[in-house]
């Protein structure tokens, strides 16, 4: 199934989690922040998650800023 | 464009009209300003800033602590003589009046000269009146070289001379000048100079840019006060003091401020001054000319100095004789006014020290410039 | 001690510092390090999802730093309040350094969508540090509408070029209720020293540190320029006051 992630369109496969998600890309779950079709996931429900066909993620970290 | 240029183009009674006619607002605008103006200095000598004291004395006290720091310059008035053939109606030493006269010789100035050595004075006032047939340029330059080993700042108050002759005067060994116009007012000079040199208002208008030319270091102008209005006065002697700024800014401004009081018995002031005026005209010469000396003279009593102090004065007489010979003879008499404050210099000067202000007895040596040898 | 307090909580250093634009995160650190700084600011950004750096946080000990999230990126309110709640999923305390920057050149803050966020910020529970123009009217609104602080420019950001809105900022102090912390523009020890004598509460700095050769060196610098200001500031400058009070100290005795 396609998901759209940070702008650009990814394969993946049915039943994934968030938290899969986030661990076959190696992120840590506890450095990022995720919305999911325009709305925040909490960290607690990461796990809980499935992701579904056409899902627009946004995951962000920080980087240095002033 | 000399100064008499840019008198000429005042009318003394419109200035006066002018000032009369300040609003508050005026002077609140005049207050908020960073660079008054002379337009602001109007505001500031009006009657309606007389509601206006307080933030006027504020602004006057830190100019002044921030350009001067807490510093009140001592220094003594010499008198060497007191011939004159000037009948200024309002001056002890007039023609007219009958008084000892007497001129200083070499030892009576070197006398006088070494009490106030002793005294601690460093800066002297040396003075005269106007008697060009026994006083004369160089009677002034010779008490100069005279005094010049006792003292590191030497100042003349005398009679207006030549460029050549202040230059003489520099050579000499003084650094300071003080010439009071005495009024700004044209009719009101003429009234009361019936006769002598000093009828010439011109010349003696003239008199700050010639020492400025001359090149001395210290420059003071004045009206005395009790003569004109003294908030016209204050106008044009800060229109004058802005100019000399301008035009001689190597040299540093100095403003007296010489006052007539009903109580000194002798000439009665035409346009008395009252304390809360001369606070009001002293706040107001401090904000327009911030770097200027401004001068209090031992005509005041001694309460009024101290409170002063805080306001913008930079410079005192204290312990002062008006007349030729009187600090080393007891006998009193031949005097230009009565003094009021007779404490002795070292009272004032910890007065002046109490009140958390330095009490300065040298502030200047003529030795730092190698031209004054 | 003389603590630093916003919204409730005690600071012992006045100088925050910012973690943009530093050549390396060993840099970055030595700054916080010099700086003896407990609030960094730090800003979201996207995750290369096909090549994951090594996150920055875990250069950052958090436990010791508070970290400051801002919203950096932002152009208008609506933005600014999603990046706000990001940080907040991300982890952090609900802390945000405001700031709304649509214009790319100079970075300056948009004064309409700022206050607009504050309000949504505030009513959300945030404790909200507004990055704001030194425009004292500005201040006081945020002030009313429950900001922790108000952050005033010295100059447009990046640019070091010192306390270029000196006579506002000082309006801003003598007006504020909350903590100022002066941000951007401050580029050299003497500009911080120069805030903190006026009497601001704090300052912020970032790229006078990034871009500097020696960026823990320079950091160590301002962490003195804050604390000398500061003990001027208490000890008390010669300052000039226009402003007229009831009392006459200077003329009283023309009336006694």
């Amino acid at each position: 199934m396609k998901i759209i992630v940070n702008g650009s369109e990814r394969e993946t496969s049915e039943g994934r989690t968030l938290e899969g998600l986030l661990e076959e890309r190696k992120l840590d779950p506890q450095r990022v922040a995720v919305e999911r079709n325009g709305a925040i996931v909490s960290r607690e429900r990461f796990a809980a998650t499935l992701l579904e066909e056409g899902d627009t993620l946004e995951i962000v970290h920080f980087v240095g800023g002033g | 464009m000399s100064f008499l240029e840019i008198l000429n183009q005042y009318a003394y009674p419109g200035v006066r009209d002018q000032i009369e006619a300040a609003t508050g607002s005026d002077v609140e605008r005049a207050l908020s300003r960073e660079h008054p103006d002379v337009r602001d200095l109007a505001a500031l000598l009006s009657p309606a800033a007389a509601s206006y004291l307080e933030p006027l004395a504020r602004k006057a006290h830190s100019l002044t602590v921030q350009r001067f720091g807490r510093n009140i310059l001592l220094y003594a008035p010499l008198y060497l003589s007191n011939l004159c053939s000037n009948g200024c109606r309002y001056c002890g030493f007039s023609a007219e009046n009958r008084l000892a006269r007497r001129t200083l010789n070499p030892a009576e100035i070197q006398r006088e000269a070494r009490i106030l050595y002793d005294q601690g004075f460093r800066h002297v006032l040396l003075l005269t009146g106007e008697a060009p047939e026994s006083v004369d340029d160089a009677f002034i330059a010779a008490a100069v070289r005279q005094v010049k080993p006792l003292f590191s700042s030497i100042g003349i108050e005398v009679y207006p001379m030549e460029v050549a002759a202040y230059r003489q005067m520099v050579e000499a060994g003084v650094d300071a000048l003080t010439l009071y116009q005495e009024t700004y007012d044209r009719e009101l000079y003429a009234e009361l100079h019936p006769f002598g040199r000093k009828r010439d208002f011109d010349w003696r208008l003239a008199g700050p840019e010639r020492g400025g030319a001359a090149g001395l270091r210290r420059i003071g102008i004045g009206s005395l006060l009790g003569l004109g209005d003294w908030r016209t006065e204050g106008f044009f002697t800060a229109l004058h003091g802005l100019y000399l700024g301008k035009h001689f800014w190597r040299s540093q401004l100095t403003i007296g401020l010489p006052r007539i009081r009903p109580a000194d018995g002798g000439f009665q002031p035409l346009h008395p001054v009252s304390d809360p005026q001369m606070v009001q005209l002293i706040c107001a010469l401090r904000l327009l000319l911030p770097d200027a000396g401004l001068v209090l003279s031992t005509r005041e009593s001694a309460a009024l100095r101290d409170n002063l102090i805080p306001l913008g004065i930079t410079q005192m007489s204290a312990g002062s004789c008006t007349a030729p010979g009187g600090y080393g003879e007891a006998e009193e008499g031949g005097r230009q006014f009565a003094i009021d404050d007779e404490r002795s210099p070292e009272t004032v000067a910890a007065t002046i020290r109490a009140q958390g202000y330095e009490a300065v007895w040298k502030d200047w040596d003529a030795a730092f410039l190698s031209r004054a040898f | 001690m003389d603590k630093l307090t916003i919204a409730g909580r005690d600071f012992s250093s006045r100088l925050l510092v910012g973690t943009g634009k530093f050549a390396s995160n060993a840099l970055m650190v030595a700054a916080m390090e010099g700086s003896g700084c407990e609030i960094v600011t730090v800003a979201l950004r996207r995750v290369d999802i096909d090549n994951p750096q090594d996150s920055m946080l875990s250069h950052i000990d958090t436990q010791r730093y508070l970290l400051l999230p801002n919203t950096s990126g932002a152009r208008d309110a609506e933005e600014a309040v999603r990046l706000a709640r990001l940080a907040r999923a991300a982890g952090c305390e609900p802390w945000v350094k405001l700031e709304v920057t649509p214009d790319p050149y100079y970075l300056l803050p948009d004064p309409i969508e700022t206050f607009k966020a504050a309000e949504i910020l505030v009513k959300d529970g945030f404790t909200v540090l507004p990055y704001i123009n030194a425009d004292p009217v500005l201040a006081k609104r945020l002030e009313e509408i429950g900001t922790a602080t108000v952050m005033p420019l010295g100059a447009p950001i990046g640019t070091n070029k010192g306390l270029r809105t000196r006579d506002n900022i000082a309006i801003i102090i003598a007006q504020a209720t909350v903590p100022v912390v002066v941000d951007a523009g401050l580029g050299a020890p003497s500009h911080a020293a120069e805030a903190m004598e006026m009497g601001a509460d704090a300052v912020l700095v970032n790229t006078a540190l990034a871009v500097s050769p020696d960026p823990g060196r320079m950091a160590a610098a301002f962490k003195k320029g804050v604390e000398a200001g500061r003990e001027a500031y208490l000890a008390g400058l010669g300052t000039q006051r226009e402003k007229a009070e009831a009392s006459s100290p200077l003329t009283g005795f023309l009336h006694s």
